[in-house]
């Protein structure tokens, strides 16, 4: 087992090689200067100079990758070059919203997905299955952002339940708080849960038919035992592992629902750079998520023997 | 010799005498068998014929008209008017050109790239480390956010759009073709082939690549609707299509200030984008169901 943990840790590192090099490689690989580009249409030519200065562009192409990773291993992201603060604050004072909105969407999602995938599977082909199936492809294809602005519409605006926009943190009271992210998270989420519900209702419909099922029926259990103990605690490898996949999802709807909800989080800072080409906070934030899409993985991976114990590394 | 069982005799002139159905009465079985082909395949029709006679039923999609600003749908404007007077109905309708340029573009490049990546990956071993090593890599990078810094660097043109949306498409795309080839590689025909000194070239054409395709359309409608979705995501950032062209997530990010007063515009271009996705959605489960009916079972 800690053998497997050790191997498994050390598949992370060429993943995280590559992402590092291609996130580096994303400025060199764009056609003309770096510094050109960074700097804007209407930069003087000073600036564009001053730019190449700062962030050691007039470097060989060797040289800048190493003294980035040796910075990077440090804990340096580099310089913000609109604001001048350095990367890992600003990641840090927008890290609490994003957190909470992605956390919040996860538990939601879980919550509401998997008892319908449950529903769907021990009541396939009936009315509610179907009416489940039905939420699970129209979830998938309506945009977060169209959802979004559909609720606030409803919700925030016509009915008046909730903020129609802002974040209140969690200091500022649980209410508040509560109030200003149930909208996003339900927006955000809905696209989680019909991805985790129709993994959720295939895979336990494949247990179903297992025979250890028959045998737990003959014994007389009762359903919540039969689905709960035994059929949802095997069906659970196929569903964490979406959960997992899903982080993706995840990550590019909150980089949206921010937008939307106007969420001072991480996505809306990677927005402000991208209007502003501030080069260094895209990398730090794509480095971020990127670093927690694999680590969830990872951490998910080692998961399967607790759900599983037939799964043996 | 040997006589052939009375009921095979009996089982071939039966097949004889039967006439073979005609091409409608297949058709129509296969869509009584598969209707969300034919539901998704209508609809995503539908949204095509609209914007590519966008030009014959809608008027200019870029005629400012001050007077009418932010006037709500009626009969003159359909569907209500922006905050320059522009009709949304007709930006709409225009809007889809390039979304379903767009998604049929990503999905054809991605599917050929990616295609011939994972049928080298699968059948050579010493690519496949590389290779599969560097797809993890794009894989980890969230895929808007990729597309994003791209379109940041490369500045805003529907080429970079496609181009944004297509790198962080394709090692999905290799993936899938990886683990196809691996499985047919162990295929007894293919041993057979490679024992008559069939070459590489001709191998991976001729009898791998066949077997991939089925997966792969299945695979090409999904990254059509995920290219849909992230082009509106990106022009509804200000990171994508150019504002001056009439995208759906241009028309909604004009929509986002005016929202309050002016939902309209905001409200009919996502109408639009969520079906379009929706069929391409639809279309493509029908797909994996009617080439595919060991997964059409289980889902």
């Amino acid at each position: 087992m800690y053998a497997y943990i050790a191997r498994r840790l050390l598949a992370t590192l060429p993943v995280m090689a590559v992402v590092g090099i291609a996130v580096f490689l994303l400025l060199h690989l764009t056609p003309g200067d770096p510094a050109v580009v960074i700097a804007g249409d209407y930069a003087r030519p000073e600036d564009i100079a001053k730019i190449r200065e700062r962030l050691g562009l007039n470097r060989p192409l060797y040289i800048q990758f190493f003294s980035w990773v040796g910075n990077l291993i440090q804990g340096d992201l580099g310089t913000s070059i609109f604001s001048n603060l350095p990367v890992s604050k600003l990641i840090g004072q927008r890290l609490e919203p994003t957190l909470a909105l992605a956390i919040a969407t996860i538990v939601f999602a879980i919550l509401v997905a998997v008892p319908m995938g449950v529903i769907a599977a021990w009541k396939a082909g009936s009315l509610a299955d179907r009416l489940i199936m039905v939420f699970a492809v129209l979830g998938f294809s309506v945009p977060v952002f169209v959802i979004g602005y559909a609720m606030m519409w409803l919700f925030s605006i016509t009915l008046g339940w909730f903020p129609v926009q802002g974040y209140k943190p969690i200091g500022d009271g649980f209410w508040p708080f509560l109030q200003s992210i149930t909208l996003p998270t339900v927006a955000l989420g809905i696209i989680y849960v019909a991805l985790i519900a129709r993994i959720t209702r295939a895979s336990m419909l494949e247990v179903l038919t297992e025979d250890y099922m028959r045998t737990a029926k003959a014994k007389g259990l009762d359903n919540n035992t039969l689905l709960i103990r035994h059929a949802l605690r095997n069906a659970s490898v196929p569903i964490v592992t979406i959960i997992g996949i899903g982080v993706a999802l995840l990550i590019g709807g909150v980089v949206v629902t921010e937008s939307v909800f106007n969420i001072p989080g991480l996505g809306r800072l990677t927005i402000d750079a991208v209007l502003r080409r501030d080069y260094p906070i895209i990398q730090g934030v794509i480095l971020i998520f990127s670093g927690a899409y694999v680590f969830v993985n990872l951490a998910i991976d080692l998961s399967y023997t607790i759900l599983d114990p037939r799964i043996r590394y | 010799m040997v006589d052939a069982p009375v009921d095979s005799v009996l089982a071939a002139e039966l097949e004889e005498e039967r006439p073979r159905p005609g091409l409608l009465a297949r058709a129509r079985d296969y869509a009584r068998r598969h209707p969300t082909v034919v539901i998704g395949g209508g609809l995503l029709l539908i949204m095509a014929i609209v914007a590519i006679i966008a030009p014959l039923i809608a008027p200019d999609p870029l005629r400012l008209n001050p007077i009418n600003r932010l006037k709500p749908p009626g009969e003159k404007f359909w569907f209500g008017a922006d905050f320059l007077g522009r009709d949304v109905y007709a930006r709409t309708v225009y809007g889809g050109q390039i979304s379903l340029i767009v998604g049929l573009a990503v999905a054809a490049v991605s599917t050929v790239i990616g295609l011939a990546i994972g049928l080298t990956a699968g059948y050579v071993r010493w690519v496949d480390a590389i290779v599969m090593r560097i797809m993890d890599g794009l894989m980890a990078i969230p895929g808007v956010l990729l597309a994003i810094a791209l379109i940041s660097l490369a500045g805003a043109s529907v080429t970079n759009v496609i181009i944004a949306i297509t790198i962080p498409e394709v090692p999905r795309v290799v993936r899938l073709v990886r683990a196809v080839v691996l499985t047919v590689r162990e295929q007894p025909y293919v041993e057979a082939a490679v024992s008559v000194g069939t070459r590489l070239p001709k191998i991976l054409v001729k009898h791998i690549l066949p077997n991939t395709l089925a997966p792969l359309i299945v695979q090409a409608t999904y990254v059509c609707a995920s290219a849909v979705v992230i082009e509106a995501i990106l022009s509804f950032l200000g990171a994508g299509t150019p504002p001056e062209i009439p995208s759906w997530g241009n028309i909604m990010a004009e929509g986002r200030t005016y929202f309050q007063i002016a939902p309209w515009m905001i409200f009919f271009p996502g109408i639009f984008l969520a079906i379009t996705v929706l069929a391409v959605n639809i279309l493509g489960d029908g797909l994996r169901d009617s080439l595919d009916p060991r997964i059409a079972r289980r889902m």
